[in-house]
C-alpha cells in the first residue's frame, strides 16, 4: 500500500497539486486505521489528507480512478492477505473477450444482442438501478468500443466510438416519454428533462470508469495517469482550451478575482500609515495630561491607477481578452477608473457595458454583439487600432494612467505603427503589453512584439490564469 | 507499520494519565449518530469525521454558504456529548480576543489592596508572580477548549476572514493542542478535543493552516440526499413533495445565480408552476436572480407576488 501511495502522490504532485511531506505521513498512518476494502472510504481519507484546495478535487478523483481502479484495490487486499470478494469476476471475464468489434452487431462476449442490450439500458436507467447500470456500461464497452491491447490510443476514443453506438439520443427521448405526466406545466416538464439528463450523464460516468479501468489493466497505472492528467485550471492555456476546459475556466475566474479584490483591499488598507493626525493626537493627549505620547495617524490614501485596457477580440486571442477584462473590471474599485476598448481592425470604447452590469461577466458576454470593432475586412490589424485610439482618445491619457495592451501582436502583414505606442507611452504612466502566446512563438510569422516591445514597460507572457492573476495584482 | 497510534502518541506528549478512547467505532456509526441529531451526512463527511477523531487531527470545512459547515460541528458535540465552543472570526480579531487576555482591573485591584507600607523588593516580587496566575486571566474561547476538563468540540468559524498573522496564533493549537502564555508557560490540553474549521474560501488559507488539517470540501448535497434533508427538517412533509423541492433546487443551482439556498415551507401537495413562482424569492435573494429563475423555469418573464 505504501508503494502505492508514493506512486500516487508523485502522479497528484505531477498534476500540479502541492502535496507536503508531512501531508503523505499523514495519508500513510490514515490509511492504517481505516477499511481498504471499502473503496469509497480509501478515497474520501485520501482526499481529506492530500488535497487542501477545493479546486483541486476534480484532478485528485481522476488520478485516483486511475491509480485505485476496482482492480488494483483488489490486488491490495491480496496483498493484505484479506479476503479478496469475487464480486468483479464476472466483469473481468468479459474484459478478456473483448473482440475487435466492428460496428455493431459483431463480436461482444456475452449473449445480449444489440436489441437486448439497449433495453437494458433503458430499463436500468428507469429504474435508477445502479448495479443493473454497471453491468449494462461493461457490456456496452466490450461491445462497442473495439479496445485491443497494447493500442496507443486515448480513452476518449473509446469512448467515443461506444457512445456513438448506444444512440443516447434516443435512449433519452424514450426515458422521457414514459416518464411523461400528462398534467404539470413548464416546469414540471423541465425538472423531468433535467432528471434523464443526469441519468444518462450517470450512463456516460459509468462507460468511462469501465473503460478506464480496462486501460488501466493494459497498459499500468502510471502509463495511463500520465496520459489522462489534467491540468488545474489555473495553469491551463486559455488560447487553447477545449469546451469544457473553457467552462472550468469560467468557473475558476469568478472566486479568482472575488479573492484578489479581498486581497488587495487588504493590501491598500494594511499599507504604511499616513502623516501624523495632529486633531486626534491633541485630543488623546488629554488622558496624559497634554503630553502626546500617543501619537495618531492618518489613514493612508494611496493613489489608485487609472486603467485603460485596449484589447484585440479577434477569434484566435478572444477568449484571453474575455478574461482579462473580466478580471481587471471584478477589481475596478482597486483602481480609480477603468476604461475598457476593444478591437479587431476597428476600436471600439466599451467601458459603458460595465458600467451598467452587475457583473462583468454579462457585460463581456455583450461586448460580442454590441462593440463595433469590425472596418474592414475582420482581420486584426494592430497599427490601424492604435492609431484610432490615439486619436480619439489619447487626449485622455495621463500620467496616472497604466495601458494594458492585450493581443498576440499578429498583425497580418499590416504596418505596425510603432510610433504611435511610442507617442501613447510618453503620455502615460506605464504601457504593458500582455501576450496570450508563449514567448517562443513571438516574432514568428507575422507577430511583430518586437517592434512595439521598446514602448512598453513590459511584454508579458500570459497563457494562463495564474500569470493573468499574478499580473493583475501586481498592477493594484 | 509499528508506528506508535496517533491518539497514543499525542497523548503521550501532552502527558495525559490515559489514552482517551475514539469516540467512534466506524465512519457507519459517525453516520448513524449524526443522523440521530438530525444532521444526514454522507459518506466523506462522516470518513472525514472519523479521521479527524482518531487522528486526533483538526478538520478545515470548506464549500458554499449554507451546505451545513457550522451545523456538522454542532452536530458532532451533540452527538459524542460535548460542549461546543465557538470562535467566531472577524477581521481584527486579535489574540486577546482570541486566546487569552489579563484581566488588568483585577490585578490592579489586588495591587491596590495588597500594598503595606513601605513594603520592600521581596514583597513586591511576591506579588508579580501573584498578579500573573491563572486567576486573573480571561481565557477566550482557544485557551478555554485547551484548558478545559469536560468534553468539548472547538469550532473556529469562518477562518478566513482573520488576517494571514492571526492565523498564526491558531497553529500552536492545532498542531500541539498547546498555548504558550509567556508569563505563565505552556498550557497543554488536558484531553483530545476534536476542532473544527470553516472558510468560506474568500481568500487562500496559508498552507501551514491547511497542512495541519483534514480537508473536507462539503459541496451541494445529491438529490437524494437533499430530499432526506427536506424530510427530516421540515415534520409532516410528504416524501413526494420533498422529491420535488430538491429537483426544483438542483434545477435553481444549473441556473448561474448569486446565490441559492435550500428549505421551502409548503402546505400544498404538488408544486404547480404558480407555486413554485411564488416561492422562488424564498430561495432567492437577488431580484435579479429572481427574474433570471423565472425567465428559465417557465419559459417566460412574470412578476413575483
Amino acid at each position: 500500500m505504501l508503494n502505492l501511495l508514493g506512486e500516487f502522490i508523485g502522479e497528484l504532485r505531477a498534476a500540479g497539486i502541492p502535496v507536503s511531506m508531512s501531508e503523505h505521513v499523514d495519508a500513510a498512518r490514515a490509511v492504517e486505521v481505516i477499511d481498504l476494502a471499502n473503496r469509497s472510504m480509501v478515497r474520501a481519507t485520501l482526499a481529506a489528507t492530500l488535497v487542501k484546495d477545493g479546486d483541486h478535487l476534480p484532478v485528485f478523483h481522476a488520478a485516483f480512478e486511475v491509480f485505485f481502479a476496482l482492480r488494483s484495490i483488489e490486488s491490495v487486499e491480496d496483498l493484505l492477505n484479506e479476503a479478496s470478494n469475487a464480486e468483479r469476476e464476472s466483469s473481468e471475464g468479459a474484459s478478456g473477450a473483448s473482440g475487435p468489434g466492428q460496428g455493431r452487431g459483431q463480436g461482444g462476449g456475452s449473449g445480449l444482442s444489440a436489441n437486448e442490450l439497449a433495453e437494458h439500458l433503458f430499463r436500468a436507467l428507469l429504474n435508477g438501478d445502479a448495479e443493473a447500470l454497471r453491468f449494462g456500461a461493461s457490456e456496452a464497452v466490450s461491445r462497442y468500443a473495439g479496445m485491443e491491447p497494447g493500442r496507443p490510443v486515448g480513452g476518449t476514443y473509446y469512448l467515443y466510438r461506444t457512445l456513438r453506438n448506444l444512440e443516447l439520443d434516443e435512449l433519452a427521448q424514450r426515458l422521457l416519454e414514459s416518464g411523461r405526466h400528462d398534467h404539470g406545466g413548464e416546469l414540471a416538464e423541465r425538472l423531468a428533462r433535467e432528471e434523464v439528463t443526469a441519468r444518462i450523464e450517470q450512463l456516460k460516468a459509468e462507460i468511462e470508469r469501465e473503460i478506464r479501468e480496462r486501460l488501466v489493466e493494459d497498459r499500468g497505472s502510471r502509463a495511463l495517469a500520465k496520459s489522462v492528467r489534467k491540468p488545474l485550471p489555473e495553469d491551463l492555456d486559455v488560447m487553447h482550451a477545449n469546451r469544457d476546459e473553457m467552462a472550468q475556466l469560467e468557473r475558476a475566474l469568478r472566486p479568482l478575482s472575488r479573492k484578489l479584490a479581498v486581497r488587495l483591499a487588504r493590501k491598500r488598507r494594511r499599507r504604511r500609515r499616513g502623516p501624523v493626525d495632529l486633531r486626534h493626537t491633541v485630543r488623546r493627549s488629554l488622558s496624559t495630561g497634554g503630553v502626546p505620547i500617543d501619537l495618531r495617524f492618518k489613514p493612508p490614501r494611496p493613489a489608485k491607477p487609472e486603467i485603460f485596457v485596449i484589447a484585440d477580440v479577434s477569434g484566435s486571442v478572444a477568449s484571453f481578452a474575455r478574461f482579462t477584462l473580466h478580471l481587471v473590471h471584478a477589481i475596478s474599485s482597486q483602481f480609480s477608473k477603468v476604461r475598457s476598448f476593444v478591437f479587431v481592425d476597428g476600436l471600439d470604447e466599451v467601458t459603458a457595458l460595465f458600467e451598467g452590469a452587475e457583473d462583468p461577466a454579462d457585460a463581456v458576454a455583450r461586448i460580442n454583439a454590441e462593440a463595433d470593432v469590425i472596418a474592414f475586412d475582420g482581420h486584426s490589424d494592430y497599427g490601424r487600432a492604435l492609431v484610432s485610439f490615439h486619436d480619439r482618445f489619447a487626449k485622455d491619457l495621463t500620467k496616472r494612467s497604466t495601458v494594458l495592451i492585450l493581443g498576440d501582436a499578429r498583425n497580418n502583414y499590416h504596418q505596425a505603427h510603432a510610433e504611435v505606442l511610442a507617442d501613447l507611452h510618453y503620455r502615460a504612466k506605464a504601457v504593458y503589453w500582455l501576450n496570450p502566446e508563449p514567448t517562443s512563438y513571438w516574432n514568428s510569422g507575422d507577430s511583430i512584439v518586437n517592434q512595439y516591445a521598446p514602448y512598453c514597460e513590459r511584454v508579458i507572457e500570459c497563457r494562463t490564469l495564474r500569470q493573468l492573476e499574478a499580473f493583475v495584482g501586481e498592477l493594484a | 507499520m509499528s508506528a506508535l497510534d496517533p491518539r497514543e502518541e499525542l497523548a503521550q506528549r501532552l502527558g495525559l494519565a490515559r489514552v482517551p478512547p475514539p469516540r467512534f467505532e466506524s465512519p457507519a456509526e459517525v453516520q448513524k449518530l449524526l443522523a440521530e441529531n438530525d444532521y444526514l451526512s454522507d459518506e466523506s463527511i462522516a470518513s472525514v469525521t472519523y479521521l479527524a477523531d482518531r487522528l486526533a487531527k483538526p478538520v478545515l470545512i470548506e464549500g458554499p454558504a449554507g451546505t451545513g459547515k457550522t451545523a456538522l460541528a454542532r452536530a458532532v458535540a451533540d452527538s459524542v456529548g460535548a460542549r461546543l465552543i465557538r470562535l467566531q472570526c472577524y477581521e481584527g480579531l486579535d489574540e486577546s480576543k482570541a486566546l487569552y487576555e489579563w484581566n488588568y482591573r483585577k490585578q490592579l485591584l489586588r495591587i491596590q489592596a495588597g500594598r503595606p507600607e513601605g513594603a520592600g523588593t521581596e514583597e513586591w516580587h511576591h506579588l508579580e508572580e501573584d498578579i500573573f496566575a491563572e486567576e486573573f486571566m480571561l481565557t477566550r474561547p482557544l485557551l478555554e477548549a485547551i484548558s478545559a476538563t469536560d468534553p468539548v468540540v472547538l469550532l473556529i468559524d469562518e477562518v478566513d476572514r482573520v488576517e494571514l498573522e492571526t492565523e498564526a496564533l491558531m497553529l500552536e493549537i492545532l498542531s500541539e493542542y498547546q498555548v504558550s502564555i509567556p508569563e505563565l508557560g505552556t498550557i497543554r490540553a488536558k484531553q483530545i478535543p476534536m476542532v473544527f474549521l470553516t472558510s468560506n474560501n474568500t481568500r487562500e488559507l496559508s498552507e501551514a493552516l491547511k497542512r495541519r488539517c483534514l480537508y473536507l470540501y462539503v459541496g451541494y448535497p445529491s438529490i437524494e440526499r437533499e430530499r432526506d434533508i427536506i424530510l427530516s427538517r421540515v415534520p409532516g412533509i410528504s416524501s413526494a413533495l420533498a422529491e420535488q423541492i430538491a429537483a426544483v433546487v438542483r434545477s435553481l443551482r444549473t441556473i448561474d445565480l448569486k446565490k441559492a439556498r435550500t428549505l421551502v415551507v409548503l402546505g400544498r401537495e404538488e408544486i404547480g408552476d404558480e407555486d413554485a413562482a411564488a416561492t422562488l424569492h424564498i430561495l432567492l435573494k437577488y431580484q435579479s436572480d429572481i427574474e433570471r429563475a423565472t425567465k428559465e423555469l417557465f419559459g417566460r418573464s412574470r412578476p413575483v407576488a
